[in-house]
């Protein structure tokens, strides 16, 4: 069974990300890591592929910036990376992503699971998921906490999703699709023998004609953007006796701007 | 010339950060209080390749070069000082005569358990009565007897040893010889007649142990001699050469450490009605230290860069180690003066740097023998008219 998996290179959480008036998100200087939720996904996917002894590869959408993120992939030990782009691709067109991404997934023989992280950190979006789902026609499970039993030879999968009422228990037929939460695993960190290999690969670029499609129009056009309005903070430090005198102020304050 | 680190070193280096960040930083407040590692990062670190940075693959390490090693030394330096020391002692004083000197049994025997996360190697030069100058102070000996060795004598200041499985140890083995009347020898801890002393009580890098060792007709046999019998001076020689880059090293990261917290601290504090970072005078603050820190990072890669191009490094390496010591007292003092009353209180990481930074100008050879050292290099190089190009 093959395992593919997804990644992008994202700001770092800690940079500075400013929006400008048509929309277009920059950054400065500030260095790019792999979205956050994407270490739970890659270290899904190598867990799963080698209890399954199958075959792993990570697909980046996208320019040259998401080869960092790839080669992270590779030395934490995924074994194949790959990107796909296309000219005119418009990376806010989540459509255009998706098909894109399912082809790349059609063109990878014996691929049965798709492992997402539960978001893109930089649009706080996850609706490439689904739509990638929905683009292979195949099952979508989101917000999975632990994968119970992946049955390569049965063909299903049984896992844990976190619902907002609790947990839910689910089997389902392959081929999946399914988005990994924080919690399910302690992401590993690249070991020197990984760096020292993804260091010297290459990564091969799909176009879509490789995949045998056409890119779709984007449907999408951006009229305007408006940051929001810059909020207006005060602080103020209660003074009081006693830390009761303190807490009992607080919560006056609190109760009076309707916070509790 | 090429200013640029080649890929593997880039994603090393970030690797390296991302781990420190995440592993070590949040312990190094808990590491100056409580004086304990944390254990649970060390155990993480072998297969990013921390605890065998210039071992062979064959022995569980990652087989970098000086440069490699010196990038990581640095990053575990600017978070955390006490786990800095104790990965360089271990790796530069430890495992490096080992992985030098040693047959391949007595590599397959000790590096594979070095590396593994578990132990930390140990190197025993210091005695009591002398530290800079162990050629005439040493005094522990081993005096042969049969296919045997006895050991005699105190070493001081060994830093690591409490988690040692064994530990090289520098032996007066011929009273007669003077610089040759020396040999280096592996002891394994568990030896009768071996005594670990309470750790030393230090001004910082609390998390690191020290400790006197005593050897009262400890036994060790033959084939525990680490290379030939009489070379122990010159081994030590190198192995200090090769320690200074990375002591070097694990100053510049405390540097960096104390510098990133003085700008933040700058730009956060206000005092007449702006932050202090507008103030000129505390500018010239943090323009010294981006220039200093600059220029003995700059030091270290080239001393590392020679030594992996099989330079002669003996000087750049004693240059390297002065200069970056003596920055990193410059701008962990600046960073606290910065802070003002924050800076003096445990609260505050760079309380923690300042004192951190003191042992660099005394550890792998105290400041005053870098400048005998360089001075004398240079002096040989007049005299041979050597001293010219680089
Ligand atoms: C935290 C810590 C960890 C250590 N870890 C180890 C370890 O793992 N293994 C180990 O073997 N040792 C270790 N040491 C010992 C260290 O290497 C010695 O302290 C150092 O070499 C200096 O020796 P000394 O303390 O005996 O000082 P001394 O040699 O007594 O020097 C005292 C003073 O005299 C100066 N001086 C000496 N000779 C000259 C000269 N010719 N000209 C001018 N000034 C001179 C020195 O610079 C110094 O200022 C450690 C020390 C510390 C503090």
């Amino acid at each position: 069974m093959h395992i593919v998996t997804f990644t992008r290179s994202t700001p770092d959480t800690a940079a500075k990300v400013e929006v400008d008036g048509n929309g277009a998100v920059s950054w400065g200087d500030a260095a790019t890591v792999v979205n956050p939720w994407d270490e739970y996904s890659l270290e899904e996917a190598i867990r799963q592929a080698t209890n399954v002894k199958g075959d792993t590869t990570v697909i980046a959408v996208g320019g040259d910036l998401h080869n960092d993120s790839l080669k992270h992939s590779l030395a934490m030990g995924v074994k194949n990376a790959v990107r796909v782009n296309a000219d005119g691709l418009d990376m806010t067109d989540s459509l255009q992503w998706a098909s894109l991404a399912a082809a790349a997934v059609n063109n990878i023989d014996d691929c049965q699971l798709v492992i997402f992280g539960k978001e893109h950190v930089d649009v706080g979006s996850d609706q490439v998921t689904y739509q990638t789902a929905r683009k292979l026609g195949w099952t979508m499970l989101s917000y999975v906490s632990e994968i119970l039993e992946l049955d390569a030879e049965g063909g299903t999968i049984k896992v844990e999703k976190t619902v907002e009422q609790g947990k839910q228990i689910l089997t389902a037929k392959l081929p999946v699709v399914i988005s990994v939460l924080k919690g399910i695993n302690e992401p590993r960190y690249p070991s020197f023998i990984g760096i020292r290999k993804a260091s010297k690969a290459t990564i091969p670029e799909w176009t879509p004609a490789d995949l045998g499609i056409e890119l779709p129009a984007s449907s999408i056009t951006h009229d305007a953007y408006n940051n929001p309005p810059p909020r207006d903070i005060t602080s103020e430090i209660i003074e009081g006796e006693t830390i009761e005198e303190k807490a009992a102020q607080l919560v006056d304050k609190l109760l009076e701007e309707k916070v509790l | 010339m090429d200013f640029e680190l080649n890929d593997e070193l880039k994603m090393f280096h970030r690797a390296v950060r991302d781990f420190c960040e995440k592993e070590l930083k949040p312990h190094a407040h808990i590491a100056h209080e409580t004086g304990e590692l944390n254990w649970d990062a060390i155990k993480k670190m072998p297969s990013l390749g921390l605890t065998g940075l210039q071992v062979s693959e064959a022995f569980g390490g990652v087989e970098m070069d000086t440069l490699g090693a010196a990038i990581a030394v640095e990053e575990i330096g600017r978070v955390c000082g006490s786990t800095a020391l104790t990965i360089s002692a271990h790796n530069g004083l430890g495992c490096g005569p080992i992985m030098a000197w040693g047959t391949d049994a007595q590599k397959e025997k000790w590096l594979p358990m070095l590396t593994s996360g578990d132990t930390l190697g140990a190197l025993a030069l210091t005695e009591p009565q002398a530290g800079s100058d162990l050629l005439n102070g040493a005094q522990t000996k081993a005096v042969r007897d049969g296919d045997e060795w006895v050991i005699n004598g105190t070493k001081a200041w060994i830093t690591n040893v409490a988690w040692s499985p064994v530990l090289t140890v520098l032996l007066r083995t011929d009273a007669e010889s003077g610089s040759r009347g020396f040999s280096m020898m592996l002891v394994e801890t568990d030896r009768e007649g071996f005594t670990i002393h309470p750790p030393e009580k230090k001004m910082g890098l609390n998390a690191s142990k020290s400790h006197m060792l005593t050897f009262d007709n400890v036994r060790v046999p033959v084939s525990n001699i680490l290379g030939d019998e009489g070379n122990g001076f010159y081994q030590t020689m190198q192995t200090l050469d090769n320690g200074r880059i990375s002591i070097g090293a694990l100053s510049v990261g405390l540097a960096q450490g104390a510098y990133e917290e003085m700008v933040k601290y700058a730009m956060d504090r206000t005092a007449f009605g702006e932050p202090i970072a507008k103030k000129q005078l505390i500018q010239e603050k943090i323009a010294n230290a981006a220039m200093e820190i600059e220029a003995a990072r700059t030091l270290i890669y080239k001393a590392a860069w020679m030594k992996d191009k099989g330079k002669k490094f003996t000087k750049i390496a004693s240059i390297a180690k002065l200069k970056a010591s003596l920055v990193a007292e410059k701008v962990c003092y600046d960073a606290v003066q910065v802070h003002g009353s924050a800076g003096y209180s445990r609260d505050y990481a760079v309380e923690r740097m300042y004192r951190d930074q003191r042992l660099m100008q005394i550890g792998e050879g105290t400041n005053e023998i870098q400048y005998l050292v360089i001075a004398r290099n240079v002096l040989k190089e007049f005299e041979s008219g050597t001293f010219t190009m680089l």
